[in-house]
């Protein structure tokens, strides 16, 4: 445990990354490991499950790749890796800073087609990481981690609402933002700007129902 | 939709059918409706709460009415027509949106901002914080009773709207921001009206607070109610003032700082500005309203070293990267001006980002406003997802009110400020 503790004061005062402004700060980047796909959280993660996690930066533009590194979970993996990220003194993620959903039925080599993504910070050492969990049609479910963190309990509710992936063990999933007579999830690809003629289907309601 | 019953037997509460029998057949239980076109609601929030006499024994957020599917239009819109629509999320602090939109955007292509556009998208940032905070103390004193302060601060708050007309050509709605630069410079006059404000501002607060903290009244209904601990707060994923009032240290200013809170701003090494972070133990309602208006104080100060200095040089990336739209003067008098602009303005042409994503956030008024976008190379976003500080900091809600008084329902919306357009996008 000392030398976790060691570790963890090199990324509060280390040297900012090449970038500086990014998500990671004051990161110290191995010069063994390539920009934009290390974290000090893939060491832990790699010592605990025995694998690799490859992790990439979400995006490469023009400046390199950016300094937001983003990890492939599989949903039956996800609870146990979500808690180890949040409880391990190297990793610390305690804030659940942004749960969402993207589909990619018509992104270029999408391959799966929702990719609910988590934003996780940590408020001590300050750093971030973003987790990726894969599901497809005709069912898409992700285990729930509002055991984790209260915060996501609206979020997936949220996702459930627009996306329709379903959060297993969510205490209380019922659409947020629309109704529950809505029928379709509207920020699938697939559900067009315009609306499917919902309103043409609304009932009026007159002085005489209020 | 299923209608909501008043029978004695129960009621569908946001889908969920609460039955007062259930509860313990107490006869003196109640539900009452707060919203969603109550004016302490601010915008349209409806709470269902169940109570005991005047204490709430529930309460069950129902939230949607202002639903208008922002995030999916920001699929049919460009990047530079989509800030439009992010005027209207926080519309109490339209320009802290444009910055948090356009600086994702830009973390994905990869765009260096000059340094005479960080320092004025740094003080519109400010301005606008200083905004939405002076409205969230305003109306909460309201809410309470206190008239007074409400008015005092608003007339400094309509000082920050002429501020930010005369620079972007809106009152309300600035839409400021440009990919990788402004809407346009800055008049030369423009940093004169804001020293004036900065002499005044002050003066105002004081006159404020001297009404507000030494109110025995004011005091009374906001200490101890809705409290918060730094635990509870992380847990909730409480970012903003909200957090900071309950002890929890995490500004992105100074934890992943942007623009010129960044070491190095300009690239000869000017050092970040120079501010602190109110923090508070009190976790209650008072703690919030205390710590907004303590940065209210450092926003001034922020303002106040960035205005005496604004570097000289464009507001827009250099004309070779082709992101920002060319001089008129150039368009009409160059013939690579006008491909340029042409270039741009073309519905099958425009930029080229990168395919990828990106998460750009700010320490907006009220915690952490953050745009998750997804580019497919298109000149929309493929995605974007707002992370809106208002709907994850009213998660909580109900957890606080529980047990309070039903009085206590506008000291506790007033201190979280929600913004229903946001929470509801």
């Amino acid at each position: 445990m000392a030398q976790d503790a060691n570790s963890i004061r090199d990324i509060r005062v280390g040297v900012p990354g090449p970038l500086g402004s990014g998500g990671v700060r004051g990161i110290v980047v191995p010069a063994d490991r390539p920009y934009g796909s290390w974290h000090p959280a893939i060491q832990a993660l790699e010592d605990r499950f025995g694998r690799t996690f490859d992790p990439f930066p979400l995006v490469v533009n023009k400046r390199g790749p950016c300094d937001q590194v983003c990890i492939k979970v599989a949903p039956d993996q996800l609870l146990e890796v979500m808690r180890f990220l949040k409880d391990d003194l190297r990793c610390r993620f305690d804030l659940l800073a942004d749960l969402t959903c993207v589909d990619y039925l018509y992104f270029p080599n999408g391959a799966d087609r929702y990719g609910v993504t988590y934003t996780l910070a940590s408020t001590r050492l300050r750093h971030r990481l973003w987790v990726k969990c894969f599901v497809n049609d005709p069912e898409p479910a992700v285990p729930s981690v509002t055991s984790i963190w209260r915060g996501a309990n609206w979020q997936e509710r949220e996702v459930w609402d627009m996306f329709g992936v379903r959060f297993e063990g969510h205490p209380d999933l019922r659409r947020i933002l629309l109704w529950e007579g809505f029928g379709s999830h509207p920020l699938r690809k697939d559900y067009p700007p315009q609306g499917l003629g919902e309103r043409a289907s609304y009932e009026i309601l007159g002085p005489e129902s209020a | 939709m299923t209608a909501n019953t008043n029978q004695a037997s129960g009621q569908v509460i946001g889908g969920h059918r609460y039955s007062l029998e259930q509860d313990g057949s107490r006869a003196d239980r109640w539900i009452l409706n707060f919203g969603p076109q109550h004016p302490a609601t601010h915008t349209t929030l409806r709470l269902v709460l169940i109570l005991d006499g005047e204490r709430i024994v529930d309460c069950v957020p129902d939230i949607g009415y202002l639903h208008s599917g922002f995030e999916k239009m920001a699929e049919v819109h460009d990047i530079n027509q989509y800030v439009t629509v992010t005027d209207r999320m926080n519309y109490l602090s339209p320009a802290m949106n444009n910055l948090a939109w356009h600086g994702a955007w830009e973390k994905l292509f990869g765009i260096e901002l000059t340094p005479r556009c960080k320092v004025i998208r740094t003080i519109v940032g400010e301005l606008a914080r200083i905004q939405d905070h002076l409205v969230c103390v305003g109306a909460a004193a309201l809410d309470l009773g206190a008239y007074t302060p409400f008015l005092y601060l608003f007339e400094d708050r309509e000082i920050i709207y002429d501020l930010l007309e005369e620079i972007s050509g809106a009152r309300y709605m600035n839409s400021y921001t440009r990919l990788g630069g402004l809407l346009r410079d800055i008049n030369p006059e423009w940093p004169d009206h804001v020293r004036a404000f900065l002499r005044r501002a002050p003066g105002t607060l004081s006159d404020s607070e001297a009404l507000l903290l030494r109110n025995r009244i004011f005091i009374e209904r906001l200490r101890g109610i809705g409290y918060i601990s730094a635990q509870d707060a992380i847990d909730w994923s409480i970012t903003g003032p909200a957090a900071r009032a309950s002890g929890v240290l995490r500004d992105l200013r100074k934890d992943e700082p942007y623009l010129c809170f960044e070491e190095n701003w300009d690239g000869r090494g000017a050092g970040p500005v120079d501010f602190k972070v109110p923090v508070s133990d009190m976790g209650d309602c008072y703690g919030r309203f205390v710590v907004r208006l303590e940065e209210i104080r450092q926003s001034l100060h922020i303002i106040e070293q960035l205005v005496e200095n604004i570097p000289p040089g464009p507001v827009n990336s250099p004309a070779d990267e082709k992101i920002n739209l060319p001089d008129k003067a150039e368009v009409w008098g160059s013939i690579e001006g006008l491909i340029h602009h042409f270039e741009l303005v073309m519905w099958n042409r425009g930029w080229q980002p990168p395919i990828g994503e990106a998460y750009g956030a700010v320490e907006s008024p009220n915690g952490e406003l953050g745009f998750y976008v997804v580019s497919s190379g298109g000149r929309t976003a493929y995605r974007a997802r707002l992370r809106p500080p208002s709907l994850i900091n009213y998660q909580c809600f109900a957890d606080l009110i529980r047990g309070h008084q039903i009085s206590d329902v506008v000291a506790v919306l007033g201190s979280l400020n929600i913004i229903a357009a946001e929470l509801d996008r």
